[in-house]
């Protein structure tokens, strides 16, 4: 079997710059983009273990996190929408009422 | 146990008096209607006092109902007690078992002996006059139905008091009667200084229900039953010390009832409530709960000496102090409840005279029923046609104006008095003379009291009914209704006549299967110069009332240049002052010291504890500070804590 390290490395590049996207950007559509960048890092990685180990787990899961991106994406785009039209703004930072 | 019964033998060797054993007959014929003597009063509370408005029109009429076929079924039965031999005059009935707990059984039981059996026709046929009197004394207040339901519960509960078997269905009355006393202290509610009598009565009548229970505990656990049969059978036989305990706390139970000092402080304040209360429950029945309670208790005083000589000491401190404030008060009703306390000392004296005395302190008890609530109906009566004037110094010359009234209060006054031929003159004399023979001190003072009873009662009748009209200017005094007049008219005559009862012997002999027969001390004189003497004191306290008021001219205004006693006794001899330095005081110090310790350590406690929370919640709570992106580093750390936690665990 060829070596599958470098799509591992790929993955953990991906999640780590998603990570970082995250923890970094005020604009609420990219946060939300890094966050399906760390998504797809994570697919990515279950598909290559599933290669390794021969077997499905890991392609069913990836399938299971896709389908969960999706509903997600729909909830949180609706989400940054309403924000957008109650502040005219996308900035997270502005959305920080959930304190005392 | 050997020491007690060596005092038993050795008071037997002297003669000492044997006390009757309660024995009853199961309740047979006639005897069989016991239980409706007290359950048609309490069915008419019952009906009224549930029944509320929609009984509004005719309650009164059903009240009065009820009490005159109590009264009517007393009669019957009393003239079926008399129709038995003297040996079967105790009768029980058993209507169901109350408490049944292990080896303790308390039923439902009533015991009709001669006893219960004259106290029943004093409390039926004194509260049917009463209630026929009440139908006109409160036809002008809007809550007369719920007047007559609770004079109707009343009734119920002071019967069960006296038919009980056994000292709880005995309590059970006693509580009733209490319940029943501060509703009708307190009828007039609107008036903060009712409301308080009330809660007055209530509060000290209290402290003398713990006497009564804790004498029933103390019964429960020396004999295990607190039956008067299981009690009367061993009374003998439990230690002297023991009875001595049962019966002071049974003293201290029947002196919180009875207004007798040191629990006497709420007679007079009592009168807020209507009239017709006043006579029915503060004169002629209620109070004189605890000379029942300590005649009914005969075999326990009679084993224990010293509780017997507390009742005394009682009886004539009280005697006096209640005469002391009936010479000052110008409130008629309070100088009525001053001589009530007075007399029923008198009654007291004579119960703690033992054998000698308790046939005389019955005798006295109905005639004093009788005349008290001739003078208190009577003094009700001149308040209805004074517009509810209750000074003394605002009547004068109501002879002419309420005629009717005027000789029935006369009638009261000769018996109070003592005046030969007159109910009153036959029991306190008995007394005096009971009290002479046992010990000097004691008749003296029962004498010196029959002397100011003849002057506070005088300067009472002189006040009210003789003298100058000193009305108020808008006030016309007019005869009462019949509905009025005509109990006025029989308790009158009941009181002339109620000396019949001491006819050759007949109360006396009537009581022997109770309370034993008469024991005669022998006098150092003739019964007759008792008599004399004690007719003479009562002369010259007349003589010193008509002197010192009827001579003279009465203020419209109370002097305040009065000598100290004078004060002492307007200000009731300083009960309330005692009762306020000696538990009012250190009960308020002691609740606000509760309140610093409450305020201090308790909320310091828990206000502390929060306060410390509230202090680290605020602390924490920096860590919320709404930034999404603070929120998703702490996700991150956490899942990397995670991530190291499975590499360190897997190596």
């Amino acid at each position: 079997m060829d070596d599958l390290t470098p799509f591992l490395v790929l993955s953990a590049i991906l999640f780590s710059i998603g990570c970082v996207g995250v923890l970094v950007r005020r604009n609420a559509i990219v946060v939300f983009m890094c966050v399906e960048l760390m998504l797809n890092a994570s697919n990515l990685a279950f598909v290559v273990f599933a290669k390794q180990h021969g077997n499905l787990d890991g392609q069913v899961a990836a399938f299971f996190v896709m389908v969960v991106a999706a509903a997600e994406v729909v909830v949180g785009l609706a989400i940054i929408m309403t924000i957008f039209r109650s502040r005219r703004s996308a900035s997270v930072d502005d959305a920080s009422l959930l304190k005392l | 146990m050997n020491l007690s019964s060596q005092t038993l033998l050795l008071a037997a060797a002297e003669g000492h008096h044997e006390v009757p054993v309660v024995d009853p007959s199961a309740a047979d014929g006639v005897f069989t209607l016991l239980g409706l003597v007290i359950g048609l009063p309490l069915l008419g509370a019952v009906v009224l006092l549930v029944g509320g408005r929609r009984t509004d029109r005719w309650g009164h009429l059903l009240g009065t109902a009820t009490v005159a076929g109590s009264f009517v079924l007393a009669v019957l039965l009393f003239v079926a007690l008399l129709g038995r031999g003297e040996g079967e005059r105790q009768v029980t009935q058993h209507l169901w078992t109350w408490v049944d707990v292990g080896s303790y059984q308390v039923g439902m039981d009533l015991l009709y002996d001669p006893l219960s059996a004259l106290f029943l026709l004093l409390i039926t046929g004194v509260s049917t006059l009463i209630h026929v009197y009440s139908i006109g004394y409160m036809a002008h207040d809007e809550r007369r139905r719920r007047f007559f339901g609770y004079l109707n519960l009343f009734v119920a509960a002071m019967l069960m008091l006296v038919l009980a078997a056994d000292y709880l269905g005995v309590f059970l009355g006693w509580e009733g009667v209490g319940l029943a006393s501060y509703l009708l202290i307190g009828f007039w509610q609107h008036k903060p200084s009712a409301a308080a009598a009330a809660k007055k009565a209530f509060v000290i009548n209290r402290v003398g229900d713990i006497g009564m229970s804790l004498a029933i505990m103390l019964m429960f656990v020396t004999f295990g039953t607190t039956a008067f049969v299981g009690v009367s059978q061993a009374a003998g036989e439990a230690g002297e010390q023991t009875m001595t305990w049962i019966g002071l706390l049974l003293l201290l139970g029947a002196c919180g009832k009875s207004a007798q000092v040191p629990l006497q402080a709420w007679l007079l304040d009592a009168m807020e409530g209507p009239t017709p209360v006043s006579a029915l429950i503060h004169a002629a029945t209620m109070v004189t709960a605890g000379v029942y309670l300590v005649t009914r208790s005969s075999f326990v005083f009679e084993n224990a000496p010293v509780a017997q000589t507390a009742v005394v000491v009682v009886a004539c401190v009280t005697l006096l102090w209640g005469a002391v404030i009936g010479c000052a008060k110008d409130d008629i009703k309070k100088v009525l409840a001053g001589s009530t306390m007075s007399q029923i000392g008198y009654m007291m004296l004579a119960a703690g005279l033992g054998p000698a005395g308790y046939a005389f302190a019955i005798f006295h008890l109905i005639t004093h029923g009788f005349f008290k609530a001739t003078m208190f109906l009577g003094a009700g009566s001149v308040m209805h046609g004074t517009n509810d004037d209750v000074d003394m110094r605002h009547y004068g010359a109501l002879r002419t104006a309420m005629p009717v009234t005027f000789v029935t209060f006369a009638m009261g006054y000769l018996a109070i008095i003592g005046f030969p031929g007159f109910s009153g003159f036959w029991s306190k004399d008995k007394i005096i003379e009971a009290a002479i023979a046992e010990n000097y001190v004691v008749g003296a003072a029962a004498l010196v009291g029959a002397g100011v009873t003849a002057f506070y009662m005088t300067r009472l009748m002189l006040m009210t009914f003789f003298g100058e009209k000193r009305w108020e200017p808008d006030v016309h005094p007019h005869e009462s209704p019949k509905v009025m007049t005509v109990p006025l008219v029989v308790l009158a005559a009941l009181s002339v006549l109620g000396g019949v009862l001491l006819l050759g012997d007949w109360i006396t002999d009537w009581l022997t299967p109770v309370v034993g027969p008469v024991e005669h001390h022998e006098l150092a004189v003739p019964v007759i110069v008792v008599t004399l003497l004690v007719t003479a004191v009562v002369a010259v306290g007349v003589g010193v009332a008509v002197l010192l008021v009827g001579r003279r001219e009465i203020p419209r205004e109370a002097p305040t240049d009065v000598s100290f006693v004078t004060r002492a006794a307007r200000a009731d001899l300083y009960g309330d002052a005692i009762n306020d330095g000696l538990v009012v005081a250190p009960g308020a110090a002691l609740v606000r010291g509760l309140v610093v310790v409450d305020d201090r350590a308790v909320d310091g406690a828990v206000e502390g504890g929060s306060g410390g929370i509230a202090a680290l919640a605020s602390v924490l709570r920096r860590a919320q500070n709404g930034y999404v992106r603070t929120y998703a580093l702490s996700v991150l750390l956490g899942a990397v804590i995670v991530v190291l936690a499975m590499v360190a665990v897997t190596w």
